[in-house]
């Protein structure tokens, strides 16, 4: 996966809580056996109307948002389903980034295997971005190494991430060739088991 | 004797391959169930990198998500039947047994795992499903993976897995007469939310639990994640013994009976510490109903619709507001006088033998409403042929139910089982998300029993109004 150090972004704010896997990718377009081209289909039913036209009331289709590479929500971020379709729309779209109150278990881990950076906030800084952002094209920038998120303004974050996240997405490793590297160990773990 | 442990340091202690400061453990999987939908991208990662299954015995594949449910022979939708077709290469290709939709093991992979005595207690048990937490009603440490963890477990039998915290779900007393599994879980995420077990997992425990069926059980855990929890778990005991025994893939003869020894030893012990406990009283549970777009938006039978100033914070109240909207639904509307068009009977939640005996109890010698759709989806092939035995299938014909094969179906409408825009469902599925069952589609989630009572009213009732049963 593509190794993620410092990225600068334009935010973009949904400020809901508890958006769930089905809004980001509904099940119709889970059905393709590729990980590409799943962005034309985040949250299609939020983002389209019945007869596939863009909605004029969702803020991901206002024009200040195209070119947003960060997103920021409220608490439970990617709850529900397990689909890893989710990050892979999200990042397909454009984001890199996403800041949220808190996430779900599940999307948090599928994120950090496909180069996208989950980030937790509090709630009152995440309200913050989402302020700042929905009054003006706001421009923020993630250092991962040293696990800060700060603004073209005053704001300024710390967020916390486990070493291992952080050193995965960092170089872009192939979790697979890391854990082969235990195999011997795997090998012994099955000669002893015990068995019925 | 050392220290008291929970059923899940137990499980996790002997599960741990490798350990190393500053990193998770890395955790050996038992057990990998691999269905059509999250599986095509992960083998397509072994194959682009050369790498192997490691251990096909330890892995088993089913088609659920996405088959047909009227004719098993005719799937519409070509994307469809290649993802299906997909799988069947997949799985010869690295030598994979496949329960395909023709075989008479397939069947909604958290059905078929525990029928077929795959699913054991102190297992470590995944799936790429977020209801793999279902599999923790046998005492087995189960949760739900993401494609690219699919790929992990196939190629290494393994995972690397932070220790997760435990949450303690104490239930006390006993349920009511005609209260369900179904009614307890949704009345615990409609009391603590869809969150409240995010980073931990839940073992639930006390006497409600421990007098609950393993069909109850499954239905109970199924529900964890809806809680924010990727597994929950129940500690083993008689009645997980007793399911098991006999079961095709469970341990026979004498070393059944070793087996079922170390399984009761992996309960938690008794004064094991929890990280946090949350407690409910079985007592106070009546059916439930959800009225909204998650599944904490649930209320009692009797009650009514919140309004969306009951909220204490903005995004609450806006959260009340549009799944209010979305749902085509009054603030404080009586949630009995909402008519439905359409009632599934089905799910990995509640598509089990006992499920669809209670169900028919009701349906029995009655009609249903002229203004509803109603369906029973048994949850394997070997459910609708045990059904069929009994005259269960009968039953829900003669009352005006489609009787189908066994799928997914309208839990997610990735088939053709699908709830119009606007239309309204009783649903024994586990979501009431946005278009769950249909873009525009509106949900409500109920027990089998309420399920049934609906499809003879053609609004929400009281089942217990319509009898108790006995199954």
């Amino acid at each position: 996966m593509e190794p993620i150090r410092k990225h600068t972004g334009l935010v973009y704010p949904l400020n809901r809580d508890n958006i769930d896997t089905d809004q980001i990718i509904p099940k119709q377009f889970l059905k393709r056996i590729s990980r590409q081209g799943f962005g034309q289909f985040l949250f299609y039913n939020w983002r389209f109307d019945n007869d596939g036209a863009p909605r004029d009331d969702f803020s991901l289709n206002y024009k200040q948002y195209e070119n947003a590479s960060i997103l920021v929500a409220g608490e439970n971020f990617g709850c529900g389903s397990s689909r890893e379709h989710a990050p892979w729309a999200l990042q397909d779209y454009g984001f890199r980034v996403i800041i949220a109150s808190s996430f779900a278990d599940i999307f948090y881990n599928n994120c950090t295997k496909n180069g996208i950076l989950p980030i937790q906030l509090t709630g009152e800084q995440t309200q913050k971005l989402i302020d700042r952002s929905e009054s003006e094209a706001y421009t923020i920038t993630v250092d991962l190494e040293n696990k800060r998120v700060y603004g073209s303004d005053d704001f300024s974050a710390t967020f916390d991430l486990p070493a291992y996240q952080q050193e995965m997405l960092l170089n872009g490793w192939d979790e697979i060739a890391v854990t082969l590297t235990h195999e011997n160990k795997i090998e012994q773990f099955e000669a002893q088991e015990t068995k019925y | 004797m050392g220290k008291p442990k929970t059923i899940v340091e137990k499980i996790w202690d002997q599960h741990v391959v490798h350990q190393e400061e500053g990193k998770p453990d890395l955790l050996y999987i038992d057990l990998h169930l691999v269905h059509e939908v999250t599986s095509p991208q992960a083998f397509e990662g072994l194959r682009m990198n050369g790498r192997k299954v490691r251990r096909p015995d330890r892995t088993f594949a089913t088609m659920d998500h996405n088959v047909p449910t009227i004719h098993r022979n005719v799937i519409k939708d070509q994307i469809s039947k290649t993802q299906m077709d997909t799988l069947q290469e997949n799985c010869k290709e690295f030598d994979i047994s496949l329960a395909d939709i023709h075989h008479p093991d397939q069947g909604i992979v958290h059905v078929i795992g525990p029928q077929l005595g795959l699913t054991q207690p102190g297992k470590t048990i995944v799936c790429g499903d977020s209801h793999t937490s279902t599999h923790g009603a046998f005492g087995a440490l189960a949760f739900g993976i993401g494609t690219s963890e699919v790929e992990h477990v196939l190629a290494t039998q393994s995972l690397w897995q932070a220790k997760p915290k435990t949450l303690n779900v104490k239930v006390n007393g006993k349920l009511g007469q005609g209260i369900t599994a179904k009614d307890l879980i949704l009345a615990i995420i409609g009391k603590y939310g869809v969150r409240f077990g995010t980073g931990y997992v839940i073992e639930y425990t006390g006497e409600a639990i421990e007098s609950l069926s393993m069909e109850g059980r499954m239905t109970i855990c199924n529900m964890s994640i809806e809680a924010g929890a990727r597994a929950g778990l129940i500690s083993p005991d008689q009645t997980t013994v007793e399911y098991l025994r006999g079961k095709r893939h469970a341990p026979k003869g004498e070393q059944f009976e070793k087996a079922a020894l170390a399984w009761k030893n992996l309960a938690s012990d008794p004064g094991a510490s929890y990280d946090a406990t949350v407690e409910i009283e079985a007592a106070e549970v009546e059916p439930q109903v959800t009225w909204g777009t998650n599944p904490s938006m649930c209320i009692p039978i009797s009650a009514s619709t919140p309004s969306p100033d009951s909220a204490t914070t903005a995004n609450g109240k806006d959260e009340i507001k549009r799944a209010l909207e979305y749902m085509g639904l009054e603030a404080e509307q009586p949630i009995s006088s909402v008519k439905i068009e359409h009632v599934f009977i089905g799910s990995c939640t509640n598509s089990r033998i006992t499920d669809l005996r209670r169900a028919s109890e009701i349906v029995k010698g009655r009609k249903v409403n002229p203004s509803v759709r109603a369906m029973v989806v048994p949850g394997s092939f070997s459910v609708k042929a045990e059904a069929e035995k009994e005259g269960l299938d009968l039953i829900f014909k003669e009352a005006g139910f489609e009787w189908r094969e066994a799928g997914c179906s309208m839990c997610l409408a990735m088939n053709d089982d699908i709830v119009p825009p606007g239309e309204r469902c009783a649903s024994t599925s586990n979501r009431n998300f946005e278009g769950r069952q249909g873009n525009g589609a509106r949900t409500h989630l109920v027990s089998p029993e309420m399920a049934a009572a609906a499809a003879i009213e053609g609004h929400f009732v009281d089942v217990r109004k319509l009898g108790v049963p006995t199954a």
